[in-house]
């Protein structure tokens, strides 16, 4: 038997989950309820003022959130890849632990943490809730570039006349750049299409683009959720096009 | 030697210690480096080389002592802020920058002019023969060329001090041996001090002006290359540095040493009279000859290897040692041949010691303890707890494979052939020495049990 039809199995897998979802998905994108082509559903993306805000309002709690986590997450990772700040591996775990425990529990404890305190719902609990969410995947990748980089390399800046902060922007910093990139697109991707945190953490106070397509589909709207499932796919799609900053993204810590 | 004028040395190093955690790497160490000049640190892995450079460097702090540059005290002051540049031993050129930006990387921190840099770049870039390169990649370049943006990158800055850490080790061969004489030139032209570290005994005998022979934390030895390969002071110098005999010997009377059965001329005095020596002698100084008459002593050859330039043979004389011999002229295997050595051929060395010696407590009357264990002895009639020096001759030492069974253990730290037995320097799990002498082969960091019987021990009040 040929080596390629072990493959077999697997290439159906893909049709049947992954290929036909899809074609589904555009077909009832382009798809009036009468069964005519449309354009229709994709149009209400750019004309309905609510579709247009929602999705805005995504992409600028999308953003925050990654920016969140990159603040917090090099630090960490930095600290955590400096085997004199950081001598066990068991603080590394630490901060992966939280990834262990399902996301939609944790997220349910933070919104009881928060009533229990008596903190309003809102932007604040969701951006905290999805920081706490999203902050590991952040930090792997960074941390593993870091852990990996020669140490030679700053003690060269050093040398060569840098302070440790400079040695740090020009040379650290920019050698961990593909890690940074694949930590920003681990953490964009999926809030830009979370829509049960936003749900469990505002109590529906702000709707997110997830939530919205949610919505479609709960209410039947089959061909206006397929759309814009569709759009969002493309946008998630097009952040992997982001420049990683090195070539060889191998050396990268994608996971 | 005499200390050369203040303003010759550039950086002078006092007491110097470095210890990471209980482990002392360097252990007071002294020396002074002169304006100009070329010195290897050299010795085998471990010795503390690296060590001593990061500390002049910059990336590591001195547990104790002093490092001064033209006299003022570097100890505390930040790498970046040391006149001094490094040449790293995989090369640590910066990935995401070109071979310019590499070069330029320590002038634009200085801030210095734009067009000032691009004639400094080119000029350095000229100079290690890599001109055409400016706009490469420095992943596209081959080790030998990453070795020259490496140290164009360090010289560009104008150091006083340029530290070069095993620079030629990634290279083969052939670019290793360019790189030397291209290394050698540049020191000539640059006029600034070198400090190279390297385990490579060729490199520093071909490159240095100054070589600090290092083992255990300690300088053993510090001179001009000759002085080092034709005057070692110990037996780890004479064997570290070229192919050397190294042989128990008795200094008879100034003038009269005694070694490998016979009584030979030498030129050494001041060892007092009947005192036990080690014997150097190089194996391309023993005159080799198919007569026997007027020889010094004789042998048989046991095996002959062509070399290139000489033949390297051992010959084995009728008391049972085996001799080293170079020589351009091939004698088979098997042949009688006569041989003599000139007086001044014969180095000869003190003893650090010449038995065991290790501090004890007494357990009980019948057992002691020393180098962490306690041991079963004959019956000394001293009180527990009396403080006891035990006596142990190197050859009555035994040592097992099995570690587990014996009273102590080590590893098997440093070893030298004598000729007709092997002398090895055993270091136990608590750091402490033991010497044996012995027939059986074993290998450098060989884990060892150590076993001494109670009737080969020597105890006497302390």
């Amino acid at each position: 038997m040929k080596r390629s039809k072990w493959a077999l199995p697997y290439f159906i897998f893909l049709v049947l989950f992954v290929l036909l979802p899809l074609i589904i998905i555009a077909v009832y994108a382009f798809r009036a309820t009468d069964g005519t082509f449309t354009m229709s559903n994709i149009s209400a993306f750019f004309t309905k003022p609510t579709i247009v805000k929602t999705f805005w309002r995504s992409m600028e709690i999308a953003v925050e959130n990654t920016l969140i986590c990159l603040l917090i997450g090099y630090p960490v990772a930095f600290i955590l890849a400096d085997k004199n700040l950081n001598k066990s591996a068991f603080t590394a775990i630490l901060f992966i632990l939280p990834m262990w425990i399902n996301a939609l529990m944790r997220t349910i404890a933070t919104a009881e943490i928060f009533h229990a305190a008596g903190l309003p719902l809102g932007r604040g609990s969701l951006l905290f809730g999805m920081a706490y969410d999203y902050l590991p995947f952040m930090i792997y990748p960074i941390y593993t570039v870091l852990n990996k980089m020669d140490k030679s390399y700053s003690e060269a800046a050093r040398d060569l006349g840098a302070s440790s902060f400079k040695a740090f922007t020009k040379v650290t910093l920019p050698l961990s750049l593909p890690g940074i990139m694949s930590g920003i697109m681990m953490v964009f991707m999926p809030t830009v299409s979370t829509f049960a945190v936003a749900e469990i953490l505002t109590r529906n106070k702000i709707q997110l683009f997830g939530s919205l397509i949610n919505e479609q589909f709960n209410n039947m709207m089959w061909g206006q959720g397929a759309a814009l499932s569709l759009i969002m796919l493309v946008i998630v799609g097009l952040t992997t096009l982001l420049p990683t900053g090195e070539a060889e993204e191998t050396e990268g810590g994608t996971i | 030697m005499a200390r050369p004028n203040p303003d010759e040395i550039i950086i002078n190093i006092e007491h110097l210690s470095k210890s990471f955690g209980e482990k002392k790497v360097l252990d007071d160490i002294n020396l002074y480096i002169k304006r100009g000049e070329f010195i290897t640190f050299l010795g085998p892995s471990g010795c503390g080389k690296t060590t001593m450079l990061r500390m002049i460097a910059g990336f590591l702090e001195p547990t104790e002592g002093v490092i001064t540059l033209d006299g003022k005290n570097m100890v505390g002051v930040p790498p970046y802020q040391r006149p001094l540049n490094t040449v790293f031993q995989k090369y640590a050129l910066f990935p995401h920058l070109n071979v310019f930006d590499n070069v330029a990387f320590g002038l634009k921190l200085q801030k210095v002019p734009k067009d000032e840099i691009r004639k400094r770049v080119s000029k350095v870039l000229k100079l290690v023969s890599m001109a055409d390169y400016e706009k490469r990649d420095v992943s596209s370049l081959s080790g030998g060329q990453q070795q020259r943006i490496a140290i164009a990158r360090a010289i560009v800055n104008r150091p006083k001090v340029l530290l070069l850490d095993e620079p030629l080790a990634a290279l083969d061969l052939k670019m290793r041996k360019d790189m030397q004489i291209e290394l050698k030139e540049m020191h000539e032209k640059l006029g600034i001090t070198f400090i190279y570290v390297t385990h490579d005994q060729e490199a520093a005998l071909t490159l240095s002006d100054t070589i600090a022979v290092m083992n255990e934390g300690k300088i053993q030895q510090i001179g001009t290359p000759t002085d080092i390969y034709n005057e070692p002071v110990n037996a780890f110098v004479a064997d570290f540095i070229g192919e050397s005999n190294i042989l128990n010997g008795t200094m008879i009377e100034d003038r009269k040493v005694k070694f490998l059965g016979q009584v030979f001329e030498c030129v050494d005095e001041g060892f007092g009279v009947n005192t036990p020596v080690d014997v150097v002698v190089r194996p391309e100084d023993i005159v080799v000859k198919k007569k026997l008459d007027g020889a010094q002593f004789t042998g048989t050859i046991k095996s002959c290897v062509f070399k290139g330039v000489h033949y390297e043979m051992f010959a084995m004389t009728p008391d049972g040692y085996e001799v080293m011999l170079q020589n351009y002229r091939k004698f088979d295997v098997g042949t009688e041949v006569g041989m003599t050595i000139d007086p001044y051929d014969i180095q000869v060395m003190h003893k650090d010691c010449t038995e065991n010696v290790f501090k004890g407590v007494m357990k009980s009357s019948n057992k002691v303890e020393f180098i962490g264990e306690v041991w079963e002895c004959e019956e000394t009639g001293f009180e527990p707890g009396t403080e006891v020096d035990v006596h142990v001759p190197f050859n009555k030492v035994d040592l097992e494979d099995d570690e587990k069974t014996t009273t102590g253990a080590g590893n098997v730290n440093f070893l030298l052939y004598k000729g007709n037995h092997y002398h090895l320097t055993i270091i136990t799990d608590m750091g402490y020495h033991v010497y044996v002498d012995t027939n059986d082969v074993w290998d450098k960091n060989d884990m060892v049990g150590i076993e001494i019987l109670p009737e080969n021990m020597k105890i006497t009040k302390r």
